[in-house]
Parts: structure tokens; C-alpha cells; sequence
């Protein structure tokens, strides 16, 4: 196996902090899709408690230290941050980890710059810490995470990278803009 | 218009794709008679109220529904998930003329 540069999808972009939002890459590390073969749901289970995971219901996200498994359709999951130790033949496994970018908006205003992006509810009662929603970011589609109070991590395909970034900087640019004025 | 999708609950109207009427579930026989096929492919009903047809939820969670709505309120009924049904008996007779 030749032994190839790994490049970030953003390389380059340096963390911009706007109005008190902070904008930066993440690196999630491993990405794979996991999605249960039929009949399998019991077995995978097992497995997945040997992680400190099991399965997440809709919209959840299943965290064990640094290790995730993020809901992300119709029985289908991201095990995030780890290998899929012990799920073969038990699940669908799809290595995903450089398909996708992920930008992380931190700071108390971090949720007024996403209702200038995402047409859902973002207060803390309708979307609370540890949840996920496939949404459209613009017209782009992605998976939200909160991880914090004041957190959202955002996954988008790798081909979006820099559309997201400018989209993300164009909205907390207005948002900055607007505090200006008072 | 909003969409309540079974999954990632109510959505905008954007966020679905619409693929047409309930009758591409019911898909014919193979041996099913020509006006069958006819009636799968090309007749549809164009109803001032309770429809049923196929959305899927493109920006979202990418699952196909099946919503009941009304075309005159606007308002929406019902929306189950394709893949969760129960499979139809395929349709072999005609469509009744209206």
C-alpha cells in the first residue's frame, strides 16, 4: 500500500471569531456508516455495548468518551472517532471518514448565526445538547450536531467544504454587522 | 407548508422532493393486461381535496413517504413511511371509469 498525504478538506482556513461565535474545522477522525442487516438488531447490539454504544433512535446521537454513533437516516448510523471493531457481517459498513468536512461554531451567539441557515427550531428545549438533525444547511444537505450549550458541529460533504465555510462567515459577518449598528 | 416527517419531525416544505401520486406503489402483474400498465403509467386522478402521494425527504433524512393531504386546505393529513408498509397485492384490474 503506498502511503498517502492525508489532506484536510480545509486546509488552510484559519479559525475566524465573529460577534463572540468562533468558526473552525474539526477533525472527527474514522467516519463509518453502519447500517444494520436485517435480523441483526440483537447481535449488533451486543457489539456495539463491547464500544459503550447501542444503537441511536432518531435524531440522537449515542456518545461513549470520544466515540460517537450519530443517527443519520433510516436504520443507518455514523460511528464516529473510532473503528468498527467487532460489527462485520452484523451491519453495513461503509468507511465514510474523507467524504465528509466538519466546521465547528462555538460561543452563545453560535445559535443566532444558524437560523440564518437552517430553517428548524435551534433553541435549547426543541434541540437539545446530544442531538442530531439531517437538515439542509442552505441548500446544502448536513448533519448538525450540538455537543455543548453553546456548541454545533456541522458535517458536510467534503465537496461543500468551502461553500459552507463562506456560507457560515457570510451569516456571522451580518450577524456582527447588526450588532454594530446596536 | 410543512411536512411532519416520521423521522426527523415537522420540516419545510423545501426540504422534500415530490415524486407524484400514490399509484407508483402499485405497481401491475408482470402478466397483468395492457390497460393495467396504462393505468399505472399514464392515469391520474387530479383531485380538488384528499390525495395521497409520494415525497421524499432529500435534504433530511432521505426517506420516502407516503403523505395524505388535502389540495384545497392545504392541510396535512397523514405520512407513514414507504418502506415500513405492508406490500400491496399488485393492482390487475382496470381503473374504473370515472
Amino acid at each position: 500500500m503506498p502511503d498517502l498525504i492525508a489532506k484536510p478538506p480545509l486546509a488552510g482556513a484559519a479559525a475566524l471569531t465573529l460577534a463572540g461565535v468562533t468558526l473552525a474545522m474539526a477533525d472527527p477522525g474514522q467516519i463509518t456508516s453502519v447500517a444494520p442487516f436485517r435480523g441483526q438488531d440483537k447481535a449488533l447490539g451486543k457489539a456495539l455495548k463491547a464500544l459503550g454504544l447501542s444503537f441511536p433512535a432518531p435524531n440522537q446521537v449515542m456518545s461513549h468518551g470520544d466515540v460517537r454513533l450519530v443517527w443519520t437516516g433510516r436504520d443507518q448510523a455514523f460511528l464516529i472517532g473510532a473503528e468498527p471493531r467487532g460489527l462485520a457481517g452484523l451491519a453495513a459498513l461503509t468507511d465514510q471518514s474523507d467524504g465528509w468536512a466538519a466546521l465547528r461554531l462555538d460561543g452563545p451567539g453560535a445559535v443566532d448565526v444558524l437560523a440564518r441557515l437552517y430553517p428548524l427550531d435551534l433553541r435549547a428545549a426543541a434541540f437539545p445538547v446530544g442531538r442530531v438533525a439531517r437538515a439542509p444547511f442552505n441548500h446544502m444537505s448536513s448533519i448538525l450536531m450540538r455537543p455543548g450549550p453553546h456548541s454545533f458541529e456541522i458535517l458536510v460533504f467534503r465537496s461543500m467544504a468551502h461553500t459552507a465555510w463562506h456560507e457560515a462567515g457570510a451569516a456571522m459577518r451580518a450577524l456582527a454587522a447588526r450588532a454594530a449598528t446596536g | 407548508m410543512r411536512i411532519p416527517c416520521p423521522l426527523c419531525g415537522p420540516r419545510d416544505r423545501r426540504e422534500f422532493y415530490y415524486y407524484g401520486a400514490e399509484d407508483y406503489l402499485h405497481r401491475p402483474a408482470p402478466d397483468a393486461p395492457p390497460e393495467a400498465w396504462d393505468a399505472y403509467l399514464h392515469l391520474r386522478d387530479n383531485p380538488a381535496g384528499i390525495t395521497r402521494d409520494l415525497w421524499y425527504h432529500e435534504t433530511g433524512c432521505t426517506a420516502w413517504l407516503l403523505v395524505t393531504r388535502n389540495t384545497v386546505t392545504h392541510e396535512i393529513l397523514e405520512v407513514a413511511l414507504v418502506a415500513g408498509r405492508t406490500a400491496p397485492k399488485p393492482a390487475r384490474g382496470r381503473r374504473a371509469a370515472p
